[in-house]
């Protein structure tokens, strides 16, 4: 009671705040924004808030959080669009969608999928804006409750989900997880400062590799090629079958899983440095253990798009807790959010601890402009769906450079590195082999995002345990086994064992055929030598150092455990066993008229003119002679559709302040932008 | 619009008058440019928020009102960044560079990655910042001003890495002789300061706004003691009481309370020239190098124009706080202070690093 006596007086004054015109007026203008700038995979909040930052200074605070929230509201919403239509996941709050709205996509259904999608979306950004208005208040406690082991469990019961998505062989899909688990630890640890695998005479290597990149890599290159590959439309028959309504109903009909994965997605969210990347797999794991006929995911289950699409629009509300409460950022958008709010108004608002004591009005203007802006993104979405589900039924060849285009720019965006298109090459390669081999694609992205929490959380768990421990024994078992992380534990051990039950039923890459011996056998050889290298180089870290080359050892360890296995297997079992699954034996790739090599030349050639001539002039080339050799245009539409393409992509880069990968030419010259 | 945005707006137009008016500085004219200041750092971290907040200020005050935008160059703890701003020549004007103390250490511990020399930029404004260290309730009752109840206790204390910022908080209690456990990998002071609240840190510091913004309500619910300010350098170079901090005890007046904590000899200056990289002079703009003079005391003069707002105190109060700015010539003191180092103070850093936590820099 003494609770609601607080909260009702300001939310009163918070929805006095939101409910002027201009204020409203503001906010569709940063939800408008935020569309426009989300069509970037992996770009879109941070790009678009610094965007707004110069003009955050002295603005009215109010406007200036309509404008902001509007902008990052919509980003988990508008980057559906590129996870359904194209198989690209925009951000880590995307990924899990991928698995089923892109199979809907090439069922026809892409309106389907996407309007199922916004609705849960929405649904879930009001769920979570409803739970989190009371929530807020008494989340102090929680949030501290969650200690380094209570966040080490949460990461491994995020590891579990891989046991959900391991796919036919529970060992392979170990291995693949293992493996994303190695490629994470690439670069500088954070613990000691070793290197692994990498040096200094490779700067680029020492940060690691981008999240982005290897979403991308994974998820997009190999869709992209195999499509290409086929030429043909996404939507088989180039026809679209169930529209929009059609998942609206769908949704409706899902409602209490709607309701539990937002509730997931809030409660998740609100632990900081850990929600935003486990958050959607949970609620994809929850989907799949909670849905009887389970046979159908990974090929167009519907809900499968619900259940990650309504836990992450509501993580983002739970993302505001710690942001709000403890000023500590829980995204990289949150991060400058907190740094604009500073600039706003006469900057005596100021995000941390005494923002529930002093300014309780404006944590729930916060808290529901957010849900508004949700409510009017997804609107806009929706309406805008049926259209853009058209898309799918255009010949792919039309399309597919244009998205080389924007994920090669989306990727140097992560790190302004020419080294970023061919990190991105070199993950899309191992993308395109996982998906052909039938190693969960999945679980090597889990295993790749866990990589840094586990390491982290492990060792410093680890270190204050042991620290616990000496002063007594008693304390050290308090610390570690706390109700929470027995209750995580509980949960954890429950949806391993029931995942490995139902993995077998759920092929995320369909129906896969076997083959011959040859060329699954030398991909896992391939795969056993760099676990091998990175061992290698793991057991060379110093000793004092132990932080350093503790997970990767275990990991790498446990990988190549894993490994060993299958190649017995494979030595021992018969061709045409399920273990020797190839996508090139029989099926869509089998026979597709174009050879992978050939089509990842493309690819290739843009990449490496990129390195001569820098990004716009190698674009340039790429468009005119894809569109006139391999989709067969004619020189009129060739040379329109390159105009198109080439603006596109200075406007928004003109507009976002961002610069193009230079290659030697540059180096050489001085060319004006966007030549530079 | 409110009341205040409007009587800004009315000074911000007086205030730029003014500088229309003045002469000062003619030839060099930004009318349609736009100025870019790289900051070798991704969008999230305080530099991006420390440019972002001089960037119009500074707009307003250049000759013909150029556009500044701030542009974010992150990657190798931003050696990456400076690499490339060693690389730029002067051409127009056009190009500033923002470093901070994660770009000054590595240059002064003589990191592999660092092919960049401060020696040949040309400094035009530098900013600093205070730091404060505080204890929990439990151990603060056995702080007296001296650290010498202190030495018998395990702490730990949650660290972003021991060759960053934390280098001046590790070294001052190690100096202390207090038995400090870093908990390497966290990811800024905010999480450091959860960590504590947790009570799974049993000491931390903050900077000074990251003091002031979530640690202070700590002290007053009790829940934790402050032991000590770093300090603030006064004009002839020496330590004294944090202005922001007036109560509060510096390092200096901790380390002569305690036994074996010497206020003279490598030790000491070691800390404090690392002290002065991290805090005092921890941000500073930077033209590259080959600019004429003209266009650097064109830029001076703006953003001496900038401070001498009369709002400057107000608008800076969450960015620089009570610190001094530098600019010109003041700069280039900072700059000369926060990036050199004697060869001993050097040595002794580099091989107390390898001996308590394994770092090696090559």
């Amino acid at each position: 009671m003494e609770i609601l006596a607080t909260a009702l007086p300001a939310l009163g004054e918070a929805w006095g705040l939101i409910l002027q015109p201009i204020v409203l007026g503001y906010l569709a203008l940063g939800v408008v924004m935020g569309l426009a700038v989300g069509v970037f995979p992996g770009l879109g909040g941070i790009a678009g808030l610094s965007l707004l930052l110069p003009f955050m200074f002295g603005m009215d605070p109010i406007l200036g959080l309509a404008l902001m929230i509007g902008m990052v509201a919509v980003v988990p919403t508008s980057d559906t669009f590129a996870s359904v239509l194209m198989g690209i996941p925009g951000s880590s709050a995307s990924q899990a969608t991928v698995l089923d709205g892109f199979p809907m996509a090439k069922k026809g259904e892409a309106s389907r999928a996407l309007s199922a999608a916004f609705s849960a979306s929405l649904f879930g950004g009001l769920v979570g804006a409803t739970f989190l208005t009371l929530f807020i208040l008494v989340a102090r406690p929680l949030v501290l409750a969650f200690g380094l082991p209570e966040m080490l469990m949460m990461t491994i019961l995020g590891l579990s989900m891989v046991a959900v998505l391991a796919g036919r062989f529970a060992l392979k899909g170990l291995a693949a997880a293992g493996l994303g688990l190695m490629i994470g630890t690439i670069g500088i640890a954070d613990a000691g400062g070793s290197l692994r695998m990498t040096t200094y005479d490779i700067p680029y290597l020492t940060d690691g590799l981008q999240l982005v990149i290897v979403g991308l890599g994974v998820f997009a290159v190999p869709e992209i090629v195999s499509l290409l590959r086929q030429d043909r439309s996404i939507a088989q028959g180039a026809s679209l079958g169930a529209g929009w309504m059609d998942g609206v109903r769908d949704w409706f009909a899902n409602i209490f899983l709607s309701i539990r994965c937002s509730i997931i997605g809030v409660i998740v969210g609100v632990i900081p440095g850990l929600g935003g990347s486990v958050v959607d797999w949970i609620a994809y794991g929850h989907t799949v253990q909670t849905t009887k006929d389970k046979t159908n995911f990974g090929k167009g289950e519907v809900r499968g798009v619900i259940g990650p699409e309504s836990s992450n629009n509501a993580k983002e509300g739970g993302g505001l807790v710690p942001t709000l409460l403890f000023g500590i950022p829980g995204s990289g958008s949150m991060a400058i959010f907190i740094g604009a709010v500073a600039l706003l108004g006469s900057g005596d608002i100021e995000v941390g601890p005494g923002m529930l004591k002093d300014n309780l009005d404006i944590t729930y203007s916060i808290v529901w402009l957010l849900a508004l802006a949700n409510v009017l993104g997804t609107v806009l979405c929706i309406a805008a769906s049926g259209g853009i589900a058209r898309l799918t039924t255009i010949r792919f060849t039309y399309l597919a450079p244009f998205l080389f285009m924007l994920i090669s720019f989306a990727a140097f965006q992560s790190g302004q590195n020419f080294e970023d298109l061919l990190a991105l090459f070199a993950i899309g390669l191992i993308g395109i082999f996982l998906r052909r081999f039938d190693w969960s694609r999945p679980a090597f992205l889990i295993g790749f995002v866990l990589s840094n929490p586990v390491e982290k959380f492990t060792n410093q768990a680890f270190q204050i345990a042991s620290f616990r421990f000496r002063k007594s024994f008693e304390e050290g078992i308090d610390y570690i086994f706390s109700p929470i992380v027995i209750v995580l534990i509980i949960i954890t051990v429950v949806s391993v064992v029931l995942g490995l039950r139902q993995a077998k039923l759920i092929m995320a890459e369909g129906d896969v055929q076997s083959g011959g011996k040859r060329a699954p056998l030398i991909f896992l050889l391939v795969i056993m030598g760099y676990l091998t290298v990175a061992l290698i180089n793991a057991s060379l870290i110093p000793n004092y150092n132990m932080t350093d080359k503790i997970v990767p050892l275990v990991v790498g360890g446990l990988s190549m455990a894993c490994c060993l296995v299958l190649l017995v297997q494979m030595i021992r079992r018969p061709e045409g066993d399920a273990i020797f699954a190839d996508k090139e034996v029989a099926g869509e790739d089998a026979d597709a008229p174009y050879g992978l090599w050939q089509t990842l030349a493309w690819f290739a050639g843009l990449i490496a003119a990129t390195a001569l001539v820098g990004f716009i002039l190698a674009l340039l080339g790429f468009l005119i002679a894809f569109l006139r050799v391999r989709a067969g245009a004619s020189w009129p539409k060739t040379l329109v559709l390159t105009a198109c393409g080439i603006a596109f992509m200075c406007f928004m880069a003109g507009m976002l302040n961002r610069d193009f990968p230079p290659g030697l030419l540059q180096s050489l010259v001085d060319l004006p932008w966007p030549l530079t | 619009m409110t009341q205040l945005s409007f009587t800004r707006r009315v000074v911000v137009g007086i205030v730029a008058a003014a500088a229309m008016a003045a002469p000062a500085a003619a030839e060099v004219d930004f009318s349609g440019k736009t100025i870019e200041w790289v900051i070798p750092f991704s969008e999230t971290g305080g530099s991006a928020k420390w440019a972002n907040f001089f960037a119009p200020l500074l707009s307003e005050e250049l000759p013909g009102n150029p556009t500044v935008v701030v542009k974010f160059m992150p990657g190798a703890g931003s050696t990456k960044g400076a690499n490339w701003f060693q690389q730029q020549q002067h051409k127009d004007g056009t190009l500033l560079f923002g470093s901070s103390g994660s770009t000054q250490f590595p240059y002064l511990l003589g990191d592999p990655r660092v092919r960049y020399e401060y020696g040949d930029w040309i400094p035009v404004m530098a900013t600093g910042t205070g730091g404060v260290a505080y204890l929990n309730a439990e151990d603060g009752a056995k702080f007296d001003g001296s650290a010498n109840g202190l030495k018998d206790t395990d702490f730990i204390f949650g660290s972003q890495g021991a060759t960053g910022l934390d280098l001046v908080p590790l070294l001052a209690w190690q100096m202390l002789g207090m038995n400090v456990e870093p908990v390497f990998g966290i990811k800024g002071r905010g999480d450091g300061r959860l960590m504590f609240e947790r009570g799974e840190a049993t000491i931390d510091y903050q900077t000074s706004s990251g003091y002031l913004g979530g640690s202070a309500d700590l002290v007053a619910a009790g829940s934790a003691v402050p032991m000590m300010s770093w300090g603030a350098l006064d004009d002839n170079g020496v330590i004294v009481r944090d202005p922001t901090f007036p109560d509060m005890p510096s390092f200096k007046e901790v380390c002569e309370a305690t036994e074996g904590c010497e206020t003279s000899g490598v030790a000491w200056d070691a800390w404090k020239a690392f002290f002065i990289s991290g805090y005092p002079s921890q941000k500073i703009a930077f033209l590259p190098q080959g600019t004429p003079q003209d266009v650097v005391d064109t830029y001076v003069a703006a953003f001496e124009a900038v401070r001498s707002r009369p709002d400057f105190a107000e608008l800076s109060a969450n960015e620089v706080g009570k610190y001094p700015m530098f600019v010109g010539a003041g700069a280039a003191n900072a700059t000369k202070e926060a990036t050199t180092v004697s060869p001993e103070a050097r040595e002794q850093v580099v091989s107390w690093l390898k001996d308590a936590y394994g770092v090696s820099l090559e």
